[in-house]
């Protein structure tokens, strides 16, 4: 069987799981989500945060709850970092300093997973467990929330309530997160993947001298590091490593787990606003541009030219021989159409038009299928847009799933869509415009400013995965980073939280012929030529001077 | 739908009214103009028709369009705001570098990008301003004549002394007199006296029109002139917010406010802008590190072709257009959001009469009862009708003649008749002639006449009677007293008659969304067969104003905006609440003060063409926005190349329209991004194509258009214009 049948055929096979398990899976969120009844564990939790799950938020209460939860779970994680050093069971590792704790507490609160450290080296067993992995719970969990009071914000009527961000939180991780990962950690450590509290092997290799081996609970981490679509490795080399990601079959369960929630979610959308089809539509926009991202990337490594790809049948640099450039590919559209940011290969050893892939993934805004929640939401506001076009067109005051989109919606539709762009660029332009921060990138010319327009696009849009090669480890990138992935995070949500108050204190107003259906494959294919021309156009001229400059050279 | 037994319209068998000594001497148009439809009006199914744009519109617009290029006036336009900056800034470089002939292009093709989209707004309101002037000759400073301590006398006379001030100098509540020649001098109600009133000032229409004391007609409206006789008016519009003024304020554009689905359309216009601003502000910092200057031209032409400039430049223009399509329809709109709402009605309220079917019943058929001959019936019932010249009776006639095959008659034919007229008591009329005397009339009426002359009523009689009556149809009993004794022939069938083409246009309706109801204060029986026949979804019998009022209430809380007519001023209430109320201009000034549009016309099924304005306005902005973002592709295609082929000469291969250099492809951009904007002024001011249509259908037309148009025209164009500047002299 050759490379490109293989890579075909994992593609078919993991279609094919995607599909079995979306309408259960979908269902159950929905219910989930509607559901009137507390389990015992949920109620101990409400007790002991002392909130009250029943209470209807507008939209406002919601944000707080989100904001409030978040900047808690910063301070904590910060503080764990720094104190490090005089915690039991860190192995011997001292406190992480300053900006690389705030970077690091940020990035993992804002389910970006952005790392500037070697994770292995950097962080002990209880960071691991008790801050890292808590917030691979947490932060996904706040994401699908968000993602949940727009949808509820669609399918209310003259409420201005979106349900209890509590509820909807403690529900996210106990009753979905919880038990999934728990299955896809039994799945990843029956295939290899190590799961223990051991220390450092100190390993003799083939060639002489030695290596150090780390344990952990890998296999734990692993499975949320991917559901959750938070993508921050055990291992600095995170699922390239063997001990993450030992053989070709967890390389493709891993990419199952990253599409499955975000999959899955546009189906808990169609039951939650009463019409599967407007899920479907959604989803079919995510499909489109998620084949199309995976044909050309696999297209691209395959058919690169020069004589070592030649030779090797592809671009294997950078590359596991194990995965192969079919599962290498996957795992790379996967992992930036995503917020996960979990690598299998090394980006920036990707084909020039490789790479641009890669980043033109993160720019459209991850929305195919996006991270746990924010691809929902980022795919919707973008559908609110292509609504308001397509609505003029038909010759009626815009309407997607009966809410009108008047002037309030699409400023708040308008904000959402600017901040990415406006973070990635400025930061970008001030990164290669000032003296010291070019310093920290490995190459010259268009290759060098890839990795940096690479490392903003990554952090703005909470994706976390690095295009090796820039030193992200300097104070510079860590403030810059961090506030990228903070304002990247949470302005949208603010958005989108003010835009679901404003839809769900609207009338529905009932569908003629003459509205739009948002049900069909025409307005899914509008939804892909929306996203694909908002964002695509923004970043043409930095495209250009990156990985296109690169990959027609 | 309501079961209200209140009876709305008398069932007794429509005949010519008493002549009435109050009936001026004018033919009474109203009615008659309701019932054919209007000439000039596209029959159903025809596209909404273009206004006129003649391109010397352009050069006459032209000292406006540089009068708008005042900063204070760019500021309302965002989008154009910026390229009105970018031309300043790029005129500057030019300055600082006199010879530098691509500066001075690019700056001077800026100038003319904005004003090309001033002129398109100058075209616009150009022709309203035409339009206003004529509205202004009406508005001449009329003298009036006030009665000073007139009250009403005991007979209901308005008496006092007269004085003649100003017609500025007016107040609400004043009593003013108006004979024939005079101008009246402002908006009121007559409240006494009638006369005939010319309002093609304002209408446009030459035959006058009766106003009279008390009913649904005796609004006057100031600029229209008194034909006859004498009335006594009572002001009810401040001079200066009178009806007229409020229609030259329409017309020319100043009482313009921007509707709400142009805001949102703005706002997503300036949030492009912003975009596209961000990613050219930062560009000379990436460029730097390619190892490449861009110069502030260079910047500017390629924000000036990213930005949406073509939708922003002709936003305003579409607008104007749309409310001047309605004026141009002789309807005017209080206000753009009544326009749009109009696009988004999803239930219209038509009254039966003078809408759907014509003002009055016909007769469709003759029933003979058992033991009748129907030739014998049909012969009676022309000859009774010959004297009837109500359009009942004329009917009677016309089926007899076209349907039965009657030599054709005339009143005057019949020797020695003695007619016998329709009276209220009767209620039943005919001849008496070579002494036969023939009846036609209510059906209990005409069987008591039977019988009081000793003749008898066949049992079936009330059988066709109800049948007829069952299916929507008003029942006339035909009987004759002859040598045979007096008998009943037969039944003459009266029913509504549809006019033609409603039905298709109600299915029309239906497949754009919008369902119909009808408005009769028929019996439920009667509005169901005429409401099958005229396939209409729903109709409300028996109406009251307080059903109307509750049906569109009943509507608007299921989310559905409505639209209605009316003209009484019991119909204001539903007027107002309605979402697009359009009054007409026949009716009272309560309901042109309640509803937020006013037909000139006074053509209740105008409402039809109204929401297609309303929809073709929307598609218009939609149609031009998708076209405008989708111009980008192209545009980037050629300038990015242009800039960057020189530092990453790979980049070159991004350059597939194969443009002679980056100077030329740069200015080729914005020669087409200026040009297209001209190109689509006629498209901004007659609106787009608009057919009516499912949902589905029109957006997958308007985006195979506009949306791969937008992709591929630009190509095209930009190729071309490159094309033309490297055949000049020191290009290439």
């Amino acid at each position: 069987m050759g490379p490109v049948t293989s890579g075909v055929l994992q593609l078919l096979a993991l279609v094919g799981a995607l599909a079995l398990l979306y309408v259960p899976l979908g269902d159950h969120m929905a219910r989930v989500y509607s559901a009137d009844r507390h389990l015992r564990v949920e109620r101990w939790i409400y007790r002991a945060v002392g909130a009250d799950p029943d209470a209807e938020m507008r939209w406002p209460a919601y944000l707080r709850g989100v904001l409030a939860l978040s900047a808690v779970g910063v301070l904590l994680l910060y503080a764990l970092q720094r104190a490090q050093g005089a915690l039991p069971g860190s192995s011997g590792r001292g406190s992480v300093p300053a900006p690389g704790a705030f970077n690091t507490a940020v990035s993992f609160v804002s389910n970006t997973n952005w790392q500037a450290y070697y994770g292995e080296q950097t962080m002990g067993h209880v960071v691991q467990t008790a801050g890292l992995a808590v917030q691979n719970f947490v932060s996904a969990a706040v994401g699908m929330a968000v993602a949940v009071a727009l949808v509820r914000g669609f399918a209310r009527s003259s409420t201005g309530t979106l349900g209890n961000f509590w509820a909807d939180l403690v529900r996210g991780v106990v009753r979905v997160l919880l038990p999934l990962a728990a299955v896809a950690a039994l799945v990843l450590a029956a295939c290899g993947v190590v799961q223990n509290f051991a220390g450092v092997h100190e390993v003799g290799q083939f060639t002489g001298g030695s290596q150090q081996w780390n344990g952990g609970a890998v296999a734990s981490q692993e499975a949320v590091k991917l559901l959750g679509t938070n993508g921050g490795g055990y291992f600095n080399a995170n699922s390239a490593h063997p001990f993450e990601n030992p053989t070709p079959f967890s390389n493709l369960f891993e990419v199952f787990l990253i599409l499955l929630v975000p999959v899955a979610l546009t189906r808990t959308f169609g039951v939650l606003v009463g019409s599967v089809r407007q899920g479907y539509a959604v989803l079919g926009a995510m499909a489109v541009l998620w084949c199309a991202f995976t044909a050309l990337m696999m297209w691209t490594e395959f058919a690169h030219h020069g004589p070592a790809p030649q030779a090797a049948g592809g671009a294997m640099e950078g590359k596991e021989l194990r995965f192969g450039i079919g599962g290498s590919s996957l795992f790379a559209v996967s992992t930036t159409l995503t917020s996960t940011g979990a690598v299998d290969s090394a980006h920036s050893s990707l084909t020039g038009l490789g790479g641009g892939l890669a980043l033109l993934g993160m720019m459209l805004g991850e929305v195919a299928p996006g991270g746990v929640g924010s691809g929902l939401y980022a795919m919707l506001v973008m559908a609110v847009l292509a609504v308001f076009l397509a609505g003029l067109m038909v010759g009626r005051t815009p309407e997607y799933l009966g809410k009108r989109i008047g002037p309030r919606e699409i400023k708040l539709a308008a904000l959402f869509l600017l901040v990415t762009p406006a973070l990635v660029l400025t930061f970008t332009a001030l990164s290669v415009a000032l003296p010291t921060p070019p310093r920290s990138t490995l190459n010259p010319g268009a290759h060098g400013f890839t990795e940096v327009l690479y490392a903003f696009t990554s952090a703005a849009n909470n994706n976390g995965s690095a295009f090796a090669g820039l030193n992200a480890d300097t104070d510079w990138f860590h403030t810059t980073t961090g506030l990228a992935m903070l304002l990247g995070r949470f302005l949208p949500m603010v958005f989108v939280l003010a835009l679901a108050g404003s839809l769900a204190g609207q009338r529905t107003v009932p569908a003629t012929a003459g509205t739009l259906r948002t049900g069909q494959p025409l307005f899914a294919g509008l939804l892909v030529g929306a996203v694909v021309i908002v964002s695509g156009l923004t970043y043409f001229p930095a495209l250009a001077l990156g990985p296109l400059a690169e990959g027609l050279a | 739908m309501t079961t209200r037994t209140r009876k709305h319209e008398d069932p007794m068998p429509p005949t010519s009214p008493p002549p009435s000594s109050t009936t001026p001497p004018v033919p009474a148009p109203e009615p008659a103009r309701t019932d054919d439809p209007p000439a000039g009006r596209p029959a159903p199914g025809v596209r909404v028709g273009a206004g006129l744009f003649a391109p010397a519109q352009l050069v006459r617009s032209l000292p406006r369009a540089c009068r708008k290029l005042d900063p204070r006036v760019m500021v309302a336009t965002p989008v154009m705001c910026v390229v009105w900056v970018g031309a300043v800034l790029t005129t500057g470089c030019a300055v600082a570098e006199p010879g530098d002939w691509f500066g001075w292009t690019v700056a001077g093709w800026l100038w003319l990008t904005v004003l090309f989209a001033n002129l398109a707004e100058a075209v616009a309101e150009g022709r309203g301003k035409a339009q206003a002037d004529t509205l202004r000759r009406a508005k001449t400073d009329s003298v009036a004549r006030r009665l000073t301590g007139a009250g009403s006398g005991a007979g209901g006379g308005y008496g006092g002394v007269e004085e003649r001030v100003p017609g500025a100098g007016l107040a609400v509540g004043d009593l003013v007199v108006c004979e024939a020649g005079d101008t009246v001098p402002g908006d009121g109600d007559v409240v006494e006296g009638v006369a005939s009133v010319d309002e093609s000032a304002i209408t446009g229409e030459s035959a006058p029109v009766v106003r009279e004391s008390g009913g649904d007609r005796c609004a006057v409206t100031g600029g229209t002139r008194v034909l006859s006789d004498r009335i006594v008016v009572r002001i009810t519009a401040k001079p200066g917010e009178t009806f007229l003024d409020r229609m030259i304020g329409l017309v020319e554009g100043a009482a313009r406010q921007r509707t709400p689905n142009e805001i949102a359309l703005n706002i997503l216009l300036a949030s492009l802008t912003l975009v596209f601003l961000l990613a050219c502000v930062t560009l000379p910092a990436f460029a730097a590190h390619a190892g490449t200057d861009l110069s502030l031209v260079v910047l500017v032409a390629l924000l000036v072709c990213l930005i949406p400039t073509t939708i922003g430049a002709l936003l305003s223009a579409i607008g104007i257009a749309g409310m001047d399509r309605l004026v141009q329809r002789n309807v005017l709109a209080v206000s753009g959001r009544a326009v749009e709402a109009a696009g988004d009605v999803s239930t219209l309220l038509l009254d039966k009469t003078g809408t759907i079917t014509y003002g009055n019943r016909r007769a469709a058929a003759f029933t003979p009862v058992r033991g009748a001959d129907q030739a014998e019936l049909a012969a009676a019932a022309q000859l009774s009708s010959l004297a009837d010249g109500t359009p009942e009776g004329r009917s009677v006639v016309a089926l007899a003649e076209e349907a039965y095959g009657l030599p054709e008659r005339r009143r005057d034919e019949v020797a020695g008749a003695q007619w016998v007229a329709f009276t209220a008591r009767t209620r039943m009329s005919g001849v008496d002639v070579d002494g036969r005397k023939v009846r036609k009339g209510a059906v209990g009426s005409v069987a008591a006449w039977v019988e009081e002359r000793g003749g008898t009523v066949p049992p079936d009689t009330d059988d066709v009677a109800g049948g007829v009556a069952g299916a929507g149809g008003t029942p006339l009993l035909v009987a004759v007293e002859d040598a045979a004794g007096a008998r009943v022939l037969g039944v003459v069938q009266l029913k509504d008659v549809v006019k033609p083409g409603m039905r298709e246009r109600f299915d029309e309706l239906r497949r754009m969304g919008i369902r119909t109801v009808m408005i009769t204060g028929d019996n439920p029986r009667t509005a169901a067969a005429v409401a099958a026949d005229a396939g209409v979804d729903d109709f409300l019998a028996e109406a009251t104003p307080e059903d109307k009022l509750a049906l569109i209430r009943r509507e608007q809380e299921g989310g559905r905006l409505v639209a209605m007519t009316g003209d009484g001023t019991n119909d204001a209430p539903a007027l107002a609440q309605a979402d697009v109320g359009v009054a007409m201009n026949t009716g009272t000034s309560a309901a042109k003060e309640a509803g937020n549009m006013v037909d000139l016309d006074s053509d209740p099924t105008k409402l039809i063409e109204i929401v297609a304005i309303g929809k073709q306005l929307l598609i218009t902005r939609g149609a031009l926005t998708t076209f405008s973002l989708a111009n980008d592709v192209a545009k980037f295609f050629a300038i990015i190349p242009a800039l960057f082929a020189t530092v990453h000469p790979g980049l070159d291969r991004l350059n597939v329209m194969r443009l002679t250099s980056p100077d030329s492809a740069i200015l080729s951009a914005v020669v087409f991004n200026a040009l297209v904007i001209v190109v689509l002024v006629p498209l901004a001011l007659r609106g787009v194509r608009y057919r009516p249509a499912s949902a589905d259908r029109m957006l997958r037309r308007n985006l195979a258009v506009y949306g791969l148009g937008g992709l591929v025209v630009p190509f095209v164009g930009i190729k071309a214009v490159d094309l033309l500047l490297s055949l000049l002299p020191g290009i290439g």
